[in-house]
């Protein structure tokens, strides 16, 4: 068995800040950021949360999928960047839409986690489990960003898309997945939630003083990140290719997690293929982490550029170090 | 080893072999940006296996001063 996809939706908050913008706040231009990133505006959350973008991601894709919410059997919900611990952002999910005969939990794998939350999916497809599976990828990177960082600040934006799977008859695809926590160094973000009854009780109680900025901002290293994206992913596509027995000639479209325009080029270089294939977002957006993924293909879903049994590989990449790539037939 | 870099360096920049000088300075004579840099170390690094980390790539301004590193670090 294997899960198709029925239905997609997404939400990004209205409220956007461009390049000028930025600016102002740090030392950094328009032009600059535009020919390292790509990216143009990034939208951020005023009155939504985590979860309140991944119910309105949800509701647009069980509209569009016109499945009923009582037929939904799991949600998984990746975030890194949840207003909520518990209940999980999932539950808060199935409240709100009354999926009530959902399992949910959550899901952290950073920038992959959509295509790992799609490979969970399958899997538990695949093993005859469950049989309709909501996946959201669902993001407030504007909480976890240090807005005096430069460096990090212009790359990131919030918003939320999902993605409704349901079993069918058919072979599964093969899965590419890998993590390498021995390099995970190069793209951190500690919890703010540390050290409460330690302080409190007076058992480690000093002064925490960070030499390189508070610990509980997203720090990167943007040589180490690049160099590991532009080298795994095609890594990885090739791989998953291999295993599919199916050649990039043979793929209509690659969805890459939209970190970097400079980084899907060079991926695509790699890859030889042309960049028509790699389709982007990230000029409006920024980089979404785990949402990235769900919210492109949902754009191309409703804009009608995606034909019944066209071939897309998803590609995520990120902190963990983890990265994968699955295969989708629409 | 010179023209190997060169090539590597004209390729991954765009730009004629013969303006790839010991002297020349990637950002200011070569018009490379950081992301260009990378991707110039990437084939760098595969081609020489060498590993040319974030802190080191700080002290690389010049043509002159990658073979120097290469030379030290192969």
């Amino acid at each position: 068995m294997i899960g198709k996809i029925r239905g997609t939706g997404s939400f990004v908050p209205p409220r956007t800040l461009d390049n000028n913008d930025l600016s102002g706040m740090v030392e950094t231009n328009d032009a600059w950021i535009r020919e390292r990133t790509g990216v143009v505006r990034r939208h951020i959350i005023e009155e939504d949360n985590t979860v309140s973008m991944a119910v309105k991601a949800a509701r647009n894709a069980l509209e569009n999928s016109r499945i009923a919410p009582e037929e939904i059997d799991l949600i998984i919900v990746s975030t890194i960047s949840s207003n909520v611990v518990l209940p999980c952002a999932a539950c808060e999910v199935q409240k709100e839409i009354g999926a009530v005969n959902a399992t949910c939990f959550d899901l952290n794998a950073a920038c992959t986690g959509f295509v790992f939350a799609y490979n969970t999916a399958q899997a538990y497809i695949a093993g005859g489990i469950y049989k309709t599976v909501l996946i959201i990828g669902a993001e407030s990177l504007s909480n976890l960003v240090d807005w005096r960082d430069r460096g990090t600040c212009i790359l990131f934006g919030d918003g939320a898309g999902a993605a409704i799977l349901q079993t069918e008859e058919g072979e599964s695809f093969p899965v590419i997945s890998h993590s390498d926590g021995t390099k995970g160094g190069a793209l951190t973000c500690e919890s703010r939630h540390t050290k409460v009854y330690a302080n409190l009780s007076g058992i480690e109680k000093k002064d925490i003083t960070f030499a390189s900025g508070d610990p509980t901002y997203m720090h990167m290293d943007g040589q180490a990140v690049f160099k590991f994206a532009v080298r795994k992913v095609p890594e990885a596509v090739n791989e998953l290719l291999a295993a599919a027995q199916l050649e990039t000639e043979d793929i209509d479209y690659f969805l890459l997690h939209q970190a970097n325009k400079r980084i899907v080029e060079a991926v695509a270089k790699r890859l030889h293929t042309g960049i028509e294939k790699f389709p982007m977002n990230l000029d409006e957006y920024g980089n979404t982490s785990s949402a990235s993924i769900a919210i492109l293909l949902d754009e191309m879903n409703r804009s009608g550029k995606l034909i019944a049994g066209q071939k897309l590989v998803m590609t995520g990449f990120g902190a963990g170090l983890s990265w994968g790539a699955s295969l989708l037939v629409w | 080893m010179l023209e190997k870099i060169q090539e590597l360096v004209a390729e991954g920049l765009g730009v004629n072999a013969s303006e790839v000088v010991e002297t020349a300075n990637f950002k200011e004579d070569l018009g490379a940006d950081s992301l260009d840099l990378f991707e110039l170390v990437m084939s760098l690094e595969e081609e020489f296996g060498v590993e040319i980390p974030t802190e080191d790539l700080e002290n690389i301004a010049t043509v002159g001063d990658v073979i120097k590193y290469i030379e030290a670090h192969k």
